[in-house]
């Protein structure tokens, strides 16, 4: 799992906030923490879809847009009395680029 | 004797070579190479020596007689160039040398950013004497600038030292705090305030566009086109492991030359230390693991068995009165939780980081008294379980019985200060309470503690249980959310009475326990902050919600709609055909008209919303902020021109009042209504400002709703003028601005408030002047079409930034 692909600057990315990124399989959303850490989950909210690239971003945490589920980035799981879980992927930042491992995003499925 | 060739005498090489002589004095031939002209000197010393705390001549630690009685032969000055490997030698500028053993120890380079001008005299890095002595000279010249690029550790204490030789400074950060490596973004706000009080100038996020100067540094410019003065430029921006020769040499390098947990490199007869080495994948950058290292180091040379080991590590900041602390991985991870303590009024900020049973990490500023005792826990991997609830108050509380805080309060003195701002003591709340007092809110109309900020409720709260025993029903107001105990209207007292212009402020100050809030927390104090201080606050699109970051309503698909306003629902021909153009084009699903007179377009996919919205911007039409907490639309009838019973031009007026407001931000939306006379065709009785137009001029109403609740307005005034109504609507909804709790509509405020409060403020004309003012210079920050603002600006953050479908197939 070392193939590394560089999608782009940190800069690209707000501080707490996230871009989409299309893989063959659908979309992930790449997010950036307020202290500069970056996580890849896939981009559908378990509850209704909801597209979670654009919501509040928070601590490590990210609020869904639609219903406010809050999601832990780093394992996925819904947080409080919500329950489900989101798929993550590898992520990591390097020189100021950010980079995501595409043997995970070929490996399993994500939203369509 | 064996010969041993050395490369740097720097600081990993020095402690080498003393383990060394220690052991074995008098076994090795030595000959040591350093590129800088002269032996080893404590580096980390450099900042003290800058500042003027200390002189070159106080940080040196192996001086000539030290190198002579150790029969070093020293070549200082001279550079190696080569090493050759099959012969055993090593080539310096002055010649050639045989070695048994080589022991590499050339530390780091620093990074220079390769920005135009960089090379300009008067550009410098911080990394050895020279550096700093080009340093002290540019400071000798009086009221000269510097610039210096880089906010972390070296960065700051090199603009410390600088302004305590009394330069003027500014340091650019690229993050969005200082030091982001170290400290969490509360406390870099913390050391931020405390160097801008000494007068360092930070700027943050700053993007450096070039240097410029006519053969010296004369300015830096940022890519927003600030130019800043500077006679000296310090680049502070990282740094490199020195890691060439060994690379030329053929040893096995990726980060830095690679070694084992002997400190051996890839050849067994060449050893490394220090900066210059990568162990495990890790690479150094404090002094505390490359001790460790020189240890292992003369260990091996000597053919004994040792291994270096990989610790935690900590940080300091040498500038004398910031005091800082960070240890360990503070970043929040599955299974870890915060322990979060702030004393706003020390400017105390603590933070552990815990992940089951042990302390991973931690975070100081303002006291850093334990911070060993802390760094021990972590270190030691200590099981803290039994001690959590008091961890954070350090040593000191640890072991005996675990604190009560009401214990800590009822042993008060009566003239210990609970209220700061109002100067109440303990004793006169207690009297208060005695005197029938019983309450929060009794003992703040007595008293006046917890009146103003309201960040010593607690205390007061603890006075009350304290004084009352089991009589005391703490009813407790609801606090904004799980990440603080002070209550909306709280902060925004806060806000105003400590006038805090920024959200680290208001988490210091209001005790916040999450490091940087929440989804329900973050927008509100987006909105106090730039309701308040307009010119001061930069508004964060981070802390608004989806719709009003995006300027678009989300739907359940995840398509957004797109709303132009269409002024007091009067549209035209033109716009009509631009928005059927428009809804061709992007094949629009649905075109609705709405219940607010416009006609929405919905299902539009977010990466078309900004080339949808330059076409109807080209077409003249703007936002209809359908989706803010900001003002929606204000519907009209046909009025004067065409209704046989109209009485004024409400559709005029209408579009005059839509005019004033579009843009402004409000703690819940507002929507407006003029009716042009009482059969009232807008139905403005049940909106948040509705006017209705008679024969001798307009009755303005407020606090309608026909939402959730539906309530008809209840009047504020009548008036003759078109101008007067004008004023006072921006009047009624600038009070509304600067006082309602976020997420309440006006009609909830004004029950809170009372109709009465609203009408003295606004009907008063000295204050109703001052509240159309602050209302208007708002409206000059925020009054501006944000689709257009979008499209110029942030188009790409609309579409994905990358594609990986082709690139992740192969
Ligand atoms: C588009 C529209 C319905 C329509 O097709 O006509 C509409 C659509 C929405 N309304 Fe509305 N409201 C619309 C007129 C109204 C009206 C009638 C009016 O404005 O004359 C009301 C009652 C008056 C009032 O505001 O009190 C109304 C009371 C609400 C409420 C309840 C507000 C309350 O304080 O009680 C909400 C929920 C909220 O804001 O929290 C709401 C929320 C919404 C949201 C934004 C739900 C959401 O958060 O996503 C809907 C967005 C749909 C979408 O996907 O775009 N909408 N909504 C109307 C847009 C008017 C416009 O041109 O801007
Ligand atoms: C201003 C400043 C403040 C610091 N503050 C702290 C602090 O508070 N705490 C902390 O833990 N760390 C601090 N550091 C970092 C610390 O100084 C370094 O980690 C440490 O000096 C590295 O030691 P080293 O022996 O690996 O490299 P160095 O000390 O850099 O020594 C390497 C030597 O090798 C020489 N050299 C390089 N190439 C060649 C060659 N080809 N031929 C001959 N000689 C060569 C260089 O001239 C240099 O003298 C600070 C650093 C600086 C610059
Ligand atoms: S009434 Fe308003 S909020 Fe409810 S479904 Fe209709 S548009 Fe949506
Ligand atoms: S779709 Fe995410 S919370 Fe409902």
């Amino acid at each position: 799992m070392s193939d590394w692909i560089d999608i782009g600057p940190l800069d690209a990315i707000p501080p707490r906030g996230a871009r989409k990124v299309e893989t063959p399989l659908g979309c992930v959303a790449v997010f950036r923490t307020g202290d500069d850490r970056v996580f890849a989950v896939n981009n559908r909210c378990p509850h209704k879809g909801g597209p979670l690239n654009e919501g509040i971003v928070h601590g490590q945490s990210v609020t869904c847009p639609l219903h406010n589920w809050v999601f832990d980035l780093s394992t996925g799981l819904a947080q409080g009395a919500d329950e489900g879980r989101i798929d993550t992927f590898p992520a990591k930042l390097e020189g100021g680029r950010v980079l995501l491992a595409a043997s995970a995003l070929r490996a399993r499925p994500v939203a369509a | 004797m064996q010969k041993l060739v050395v490369i740097g005498a720097g600081m990993a090489s020095g402690r080498a070579l003393e383990h060394l002589f220690d052991t074995q004095p008098g076994e090795w031939d030595v000959t040591l190479f350093n590129a800088e002209p002269r032996g080893n000197y404590n580096r980390i010393m450099l900042s003290p020596v800058l500042s003027g705390e200390k002189s070159y001549a106080e940080i040196v630690t192996h001086d000539e007689d030290w190198y002579a009685a150790q029969g070093v032969h020293c070549r200082f000055g001279e550079k190696v160039v080569a090493i050759d490997r099959a012969a055993k030698t090593v080539t310096g500028e002055n010649g050639t040398v045989a070695y048994d053993k080589l022991l590499i120890a050339t530390g780091s380079n620093p990074f220079i950013i390769p920005l135009p001008g960089h090379q300009l005299p008067g550009v410098v890095a911080y990394r050895d004497l020279e550096d700093t002595n080009v340093m002290i000279e540019a400071s000798a010249i009086p009221g000269a600038h510097a610039v210096v690029i880089g906010g972390g550790l070296l960065g700051l204490e090199a603009a410390a030292g600088l302004r305590l030789r009394g330069m003027e400074v500014t340091v650019l950060h690229i993050a969005t705090h200082l030091m982001e490596r170290q400290l969490d973004a509360a406390a870099g706000f913390l050391l931020q305030k405390d160097l801008e009080r000494r007068g360092i100038n930070c700027i943050l996020q700053a993007n450096t566009k070039q240097i410029t100067g006519d053969g010296k540094v004369e300015a830096v410019e940022l890519a927003d086109g600030t130019v800043l003065p500077a006679s000296l430029v310090v680049m502070a921006v990282g740094i490199r492991p020195n890691v060439q020769l060994a690379k030329e040499a053929g040893l096995a390098v990726g980060k830095a030359i690679h070694v084992d947990d002997q400190m051996v490199t890839s050849d067994a007869d060449i050893l490394a230390v220090g900066e210059c080495v990568e162990h495990q994948g890790a690479i150094f950058g404090l002094v505390a693991p490359l001790y460790d290292q020189a240890k292992v180091v003369a260990a091996t040379l000597r053919g004994e068995e040792a291994t270096f080991v990989q610790k935690q590590l900590s940080t300091k900041l040498k500038v004398t009165g910031c005091d800082l602390f960070s240890a360990g991985d503070f970043a929040e991870g599955p299974n870890r939780e915060d322990i979060v303590f702030r004393d706003p009024a020390r400017g105390v900020y603590k933070r552990l980081v815990i992940e089951g049973e042990k302390l991973v990490g931690a975070v100081f500023y303002g006291d850093t008294a334990d911070s060993n005792w802390f760094f021990g826990q972590i270190r030691d991997g200590a099981d803290i379980s039994a001690n959590r609830d008091t961890l954070i108050f350090g040593p000191a509380f640890q072991g005996g019985a675990p604190v009560d805080p009401m214990a800590a309060v009822a042993a008060l003195p009566p003239e210990a200060e609970i209220c700061g701002c109002n100067g109440v003591c303990k004793g006169a709340i207690v009297d208060a309470i005695k005197g029938g007092a019983v309450d929060l809110g009794a003992v703040r109309a007595t008293t006046k503690a917890s009146a103003s900020c309201g960040t010593c409720t607690g205390l007061v709260e603890q006075v009350l249980a304290s004084t009352l025993g089991g009589a005391f029903e703490r009813n407790a107001p609801q606090p904004m959310c799980k990440c603080t105990d002070l209550t909306h209207e709280d902060v925004r007292r806060l806000i105003k009475s400590q006038e805090l212009k920024s959200m680290p402020a208001v988490w210091q100050a209001g005790a916040w326990k999450t490091p940087d809030g929440c989804h329900s927390c973050r927008p509100a104090l987006n909105f106090y902050l730039l309701a308040d201080w307009p010119l001061e606050y930069t508004d964060d699109l981070q802390s608004r919600f989806i719709n009003e970051r995006k300027h678009a309503n989300i739907q359940k698909d995840g398509t957004f709609s797109v709303m132009p306003r269409m002024w007091g629902g009067i549209t035209t021909p033109d716009e009509l055909r631009a928005i059927a153009d428009a809804a061709d084009k992007f094949k629009v699903p649905t075109v609705k008209v709405t219940g607010g007179q416009r006609i929405d377009l919905l299902g539009v996919k977010g990466e078309d919303l900004p080339a949808i919205w330059a076409d109807l911007n080209a077409a003249g039409m703007v936002s209809g902020h359908a989706y803010s907490k900001g003002l929606r639309t204000v519907k009209t009838c046909v009025g004067t021109d065409h209704c046989r019973f109209g009485t004024q031009d409400s559709t005029g007026l209408g579009i005059a009042l839509e005019k004033a407001l579009w843009g402004s931000w409000t703690p819940h939306k507002v929507k407006l209504a003029v009716s042009g006379c009482p059969r009232n065709c807008a139905e403005a009785t049940c909106k948040d400002v509705g006017v209705i137009c008679v024969d001798s001029g307009y009755q303005i109403g407020v606090a309608g709703a026909a939402g959730m609740d539906v309530k008809e307005t209840e009047r504020l005034a009548d008036v003759k003028t078109e101008e007067e109504v004008l004023d006072y609507t921006m009047a009624f909804i600038q009070l509304y601005r600067e006082n309602a709790k976020y997420l309440d509509r006006p009609y909830k405020w004004v029950a809170k408030v009372g109709l009465d409060w609203v009408k003295e403020q606004v009907l008063d004309a000295g204050i109703r002047a001052q509240l159309v003012e602050r209302f208007q210079i708002s409206q000059s920050v925020y009054q501006k079409d944000p689709w257009a603002e979008h499209v110029k600006e942030r188009a790409e953050q609309y579409v994905p930034v990358a594609d990986l479908t082709k690139f992740a197939a192969e």
